[in-house]
């Protein structure tokens, strides 16, 4: 493990003229993301993070005398687009092993794809809990399961002041959303808090006046909101107008970063379950790590906040590329073996996989760390 | 009844949105008969250029919602000049194809211009809301709905009261007539498709602020804009103003009493019963017939 961070390190530190000549052919590693449409910030953030990691691994000589290539397909927020662009990374580009898709709906319309092609996934983001349950074994999640996080949040309920009673939620209608409601709603009952509404969105719906209207007739005292970036940072600024008056919760990730630039009115705040929280590197379970991608990150000049999001395709890329040299060579069905002995640091957290779903056919499932940070008038803290 | 008076201001303030979002189409596809898919993506236009005024260039927020209206005009001429024109004898499939194609290159074209990542436009009202007893609105929709409405009747006033809303409805309604009338139809054309592009612009830069932008944000809007046309009834501003306003009163209430999950289809449910009912639409524009 050490090595391998060492390794790393090594690579940032390694200056662009002292790059190892590759003669060799590169590997070449594919990625599906919502680079446009409704979820595109966060597809962006996560694509930005492998490029990061693409980068390092490259300085630091690459993975088995080769450099390492990435080979990033839009899936347009749609998850039509997402089999087809995995559809040209296997068919036409070739690739051996794949990072994808963000949305729990685009990875769940891709996982049949992948058993047709014997290719396998790491899935950086989606939540849903049947990703690793439905007996899917080209199938190995870094992301934490709802479930998981679900779980890691009531262990942090204590935490919160006034207490959490009642909650409601606010979800878009697919299975992040889905999913995330009925989790939660499963492991905060059982540390004692009560139910109350659960309001839906689409996708693409800008006017949440209606459902916020809907919540505010709940006597519940928190809401926990489940979608992307967009429709957050929408939710959170109706919230306001309508004077919902409750405690905000996102999950799964997602962070409103135009929020930090464009604060909401003094007064209100709101918490963000996260899995990286970049205003705190040196808190992070392997801080030497976090400080690095942080900083490779804002060499970039890239939006800050995407940091929370960003780590996920960096680590994504850090497993897969371990994977190939565990494998010792770029083939789908030995990368696919290779990754259940990965063992390696990420800037979330340790990063190895358990056996999940049906006997036989186990799809793999990480263990990641949970942080809850506090939003207010644009400035970041730690819960 | 506190959550009744919330959804009616909630209704009130999304019917003013979609009116906004209907009148435009009505000048192009209600008068003009041009099916414009580009509506959707000249809104966008519309709150891109928005953006880049305040946000970037940070010039005042209501110089850049007219300059970013004139710009759409801009844009909705050149596509007329350059697309439309040429296919003035054209069939109705090949035109509708022609925008589609537009409608592709406008939005990849913002994609590539501006990233896929949403950004949000800047504005000078505050930010929280005004409070009337139990309901309240953000300064700002009620500047949108405000302008929306001196829209929606200036526009009226200038089809109906003005030589040149008679030499536009003349021209749509017998080409041949109402050239020989003197009327110059090229320019009408030009000017009309210009008008209705600038109208969508308006919306997206007015609108931009309130949510979010994005290059795909006229997917949805372009749909909701010919759903509202064709529930007032073609080329009618009343109409599209009562389409938006049913639209948007469906919409809330049906969300907040029913369902929130199937909101949008208790608006399209709404159409397909006025469509049943009364197949012209609820406030048809009057023809000439023979």
């Amino acid at each position: 493990m050490t090595s391998r961070r060492t390794l790393l390190l090594a690579g940032l530190a390694a200056p662009a003229l002292a790059r190892p000549g590759f003669a060799a052919d590169p590997i070449k590693i594919g990625m599906t993301q919502p680079l446009t449409g409704a979820v595109a910030a966060s597809g962006n953030y996560v694509a930005n993070g492998a490029k990061i990691a693409t980068e390092v691994l490259n300085r630091a000589g690459g993975v088995l005398g080769r450099p390492i290539e990435l080979i990033l397909e839009d899936n347009k927020s749609n998850p039509r687009e997402a089999v087809a662009s995995v559809e040209k990374l296997v068919l036409r580009d070739k690739v051996p092993v794949l990072i994808g898709a963000w949305s729990s709906t685009f990875t769940l319309a891709i996982m049949p794809k992948l058993v047709e092609y014997k290719v396998p996934m790491v899935v950086e983001t989606s939540s849903a809990s049947r990703i690793t349950t439905s007996g899917n074994p080209w199938v190995f999640r870094i992301a934490p399961t709802s479930e998981m996080e679900a779980v890691a949040f009531a262990e942090l309920l204590g935490k919160f002041d006034p207490p959490v009673r009642k909650i409601d939620f606010l979800s878009v209608n697919n299975d992040f959303g889905r999913g995330a409601a009925e989790k939660f709603t499963e492991a905060l009952r059982a540390k004692g808090a009560a139910i109350g509404r659960t309001e839906t969105m689409t996708p693409e719906a800008t006017d949440l006046a209606a459902q916020i209207t809907a919540l505010k007739q709940s006597d519940g005292d928190t809401v926990f909101v489940t979608t992307g970036v967009e429709q957050l940072t929408l939710a959170l600024r109706q919230a306001v107008e309508q004077r919902l008056g409750k405690r905000i919760v996102s999950t799964g990730g997602s962070f409103p970063d135009q929020l930090l630039a464009n604060p909401l009115p003094a007064g209100n705040s709101s918490f963000h379950i996260l899995f990286y929280a970049p205003w705190f590197p040196e808190r992070a379970p392997h801080p030497q790590l976090a400080e690095t991608y942080t900083a490779e990150w804002n060499k970039k000049g890239w939006e800050f906040a995407g940091l929370t999001e960003g780590f996920r395709g960096f680590d994504a890329m850090l497993t897969v590329v371990e994977a190939i040299r565990i494998a010792g060579e770029p083939e789908a069905e030995a990368i696919r073996e290779a990754l259940w002995q990965v063992k390696i640091p990420g800037v979330n957290g340790d990063i190895s996989f358990v056996k999940e779903g049906p006997a036989g056919r186990e799809s793999g499932q990480n263990r990641p760390n949970v942080s809850v940070v506090r939003l207010s008038e644009g400035k970041a803290s730690l819960l | 009844m506190d959550q009744t008076l919330q959804h009616l201001v909630n209704g009130t303030v999304l019917g003013g949105t979609y009116a906004l979002l209907g009148i435009g189409l009505t000048l192009v596809f209600g008068i003009m008969r041009v099916v414009n898919f580009t509506h959707g993506e000249l809104y966008t236009f519309g709150a891109y250029m928005a953006y880049a005024l305040v946000a970037l260039l940070q010039l005042d927020f209501i110089l850049s919602l007219v300059l970013a209206t004139v710009l759409g005009i801009g844009l909705g001429a050149a596509i007329e000049l350059l697309l439309l024109r040429p296919m003035r004898r054209a069939d109705i499939d090949s035109v509708m194809l022609v925008m589609i194609g537009a409608a592709l290159v406008l939005q990849n074209a913002e994609m590539w211009a501006w990233g896929g990542v949403a950004k949000l436009i800047p504005n000078p009202f505050p930010g929280e809301p005004l409070v009337l007893g139990p309901v309240s609105v953000l300064p700002l929709r009620l500047f949108v709905l405000a302008v929306a409405a001196a829209l929606l009747l200036g526009f009226w006033l200038l089809l109906d009261r003005t030589r040149f809303g008679v030499a536009m409805r003349a021209t749509f309604q017998d080409p041949e007539t109402a050239a020989l009338m003197g009327v110059r139809i090229g320019w009408v054309n030009t000017a009309t498709f210009a008008l209705g592009s600038g109208l969508a612009a308006a919306a997206g830069a007015l609108l931009g602020p309130v949510f979010i932008v994005s290059p795909t944000m006229g997917d949805l809007v372009g749909l909701k804009a010919f759903a509202i046309v064709i529930l007032g009834g073609l080329g009618s501003l009343p109409g599209a103003t009562i389409g938006g306003f049913a639209l948007g009163y469906v919409e809330e209430f049906a969300g907040g009493f029913v369902s929130t999950e199937y909101r949008d289809a208790f608006g399209f449910l709404l159409i397909i019963l006025v469509l049943a009912l009364r197949p012209q639409g609820l406030v048809p524009a009057k023809e000439r017939i023979g």
